[in-house]
């Protein structure tokens, strides 16, 4: 289990993620949570391509003959944060409209208003 | 109440994580990569660019970058949207 | 808002024009170093971000327009696609401005760098990325001064 360490980690920034939108009152937390969500996928992405003894996928700063570590996951992960980035930003868009609309922010007293 | 089920189904499904981490591929050994090895290997002689990265991103998987730059847009008329000011029934 | 004390704005005087030659040289250098299109106008964007903590928002919609932005915007989406749609007659975003590595080390090339569309579509990724993160913000910060009398209780606006 030492040896997957990298994985471990993942994992554990997955549950604390889930943790916290199921257990926050505000909503503002649970936005937060949905973040730190997004970014355990995103470790987990990059850290399936890597090569023992690899070095950095970029000819000018790789030494002569090493092999590289896989390109291909970490071009998908670059795809993946602009996109978590854009459902952010609407997400919180969406937080400053009920807050106009309703007045609080207790994930409780929304559902009991009903406006 | 509620929350003695949720803290007991966080309990089980920390157990199956940590029980998954276990039994996933060493770290270090992604097996046979073909088509990573295809890249790498004609990166430079053929589009003669030094960052492997970016010329996936841009050259050899293009499409996707497309279908990125239209989310981005796409989440920028939705914000603007929201925020407009009407104009006042007088 | 009110713009804060005299500390934070001489700092952000320092400070804000070096944001935006660390974005361009990011941009820049984007097919011989990590880095790219989208990194580069992330950071880019932050320059905006840094004058509205600082100055208040009175001050910064008197010196610069929206219009800016969603010309900058433009601008990138249209050339990425021109880009593509330029290598017709091969395939939709085919590379045809590329030269080949032992070409280049027996002749030489010309202004544009050797890869091609490679380096023109990262910088029209990162002047568009940079716009559009500029506009999300300046957008989000106009939709507070609607609320300054409060919650209400029915919607205004949406109305026409």
């Amino acid at each position: 289990m030492i040896g997957n360490a990298p994985f471990f980690v993942v994992g554990v920034l997955f549950l604390m993620g889930l943790v916290g939108i199921f257990m926050s009152k505000n909503l503002i937390k649970i936005a937060i949570a949905v973040s730190i969500l997004g970014s355990a996928v995103n470790i987990f992405l990059v850290a399936l391509g890597y090569r023992a003894g690899g070095t950095i996928p970029v000819h000018f700063l790789a030494g002569e003959g090493t092999t590289m570590v896989l390109p291909t996951p970490q071009a998908m992960t670059l795809t993946a944060i602009v996109i978590a980035l854009a459902t952010t930003a609407l997400l919180l868009s969406l937080i400053m409209l009920v807050w106009r609309h309703y007045g609080t922010l207790d994930v409780d007293e929304i559902r009991r208003l009903r406006g | 109440m509620k929350k003695i089920i949720f803290i007991v189904s966080a309990i089980i499904l920390g157990a199956l994580v940590v029980g998954a981490v276990d039994n996933i591929r060493p770290f270090g050994e992604p097996g046979a990569a073909p088509m990573d090895d295809h890249f790498i290997a004609r990166a430079l002689t053929e589009r003669s660019s030094e960052n492997v990265v970016t010329s996936i991103v841009f050259d050899y998987r293009g499409f996707d970058t497309i279908g990125e730059a239209a989310v981005l847009f796409t989440a920028l008329c939705a914000i603007t949207a929201l925020f407009r000011e009407g104009r006042k029934k007088q | 808002m009110r713009p804060l004390s005299v500390v934070v704005r001489t700092g952000c005087d320092l400070f804000a024009w070096f944001l935006i030659v660390f974005g361009a040289s990011i941009i820049i250098h984007g097919d011989v170093t990590p880095g790219g299109g989208f990194q580069g106008g992330a950071v880019a964007a932050t320059f905006i971000t840094l004058l509205l903590v600082a100055y208040g928002g009175k001050k910064v919609f008197s010196w610069v327009r929206m219009g800016i932005f969603n010309g900058m915007l433009l601008f990138g989406l249209m050339a990425f696609f021109l880009l593509g749609l330029m290598g017709f007659p091969n395939a939709f975003l085919y590379n045809f401005l590329a030269i080949p590595h032992e070409v280049v080390q027996a002749t030489g090339h010309g202004v544009i760098p050797p890869s091609g569309t490679i380096a023109l579509m990262d910088i029209a990724v990162g002047i568009e990325v940079a716009g559009a993160l500029s506009i999300i913000v300046l957008s989000m910060f106009r939709g507070i001064r609607l609320f300054r009398e409060g919650p209400m209780e029915e919607e205004s606006g949406h109305d026409r």
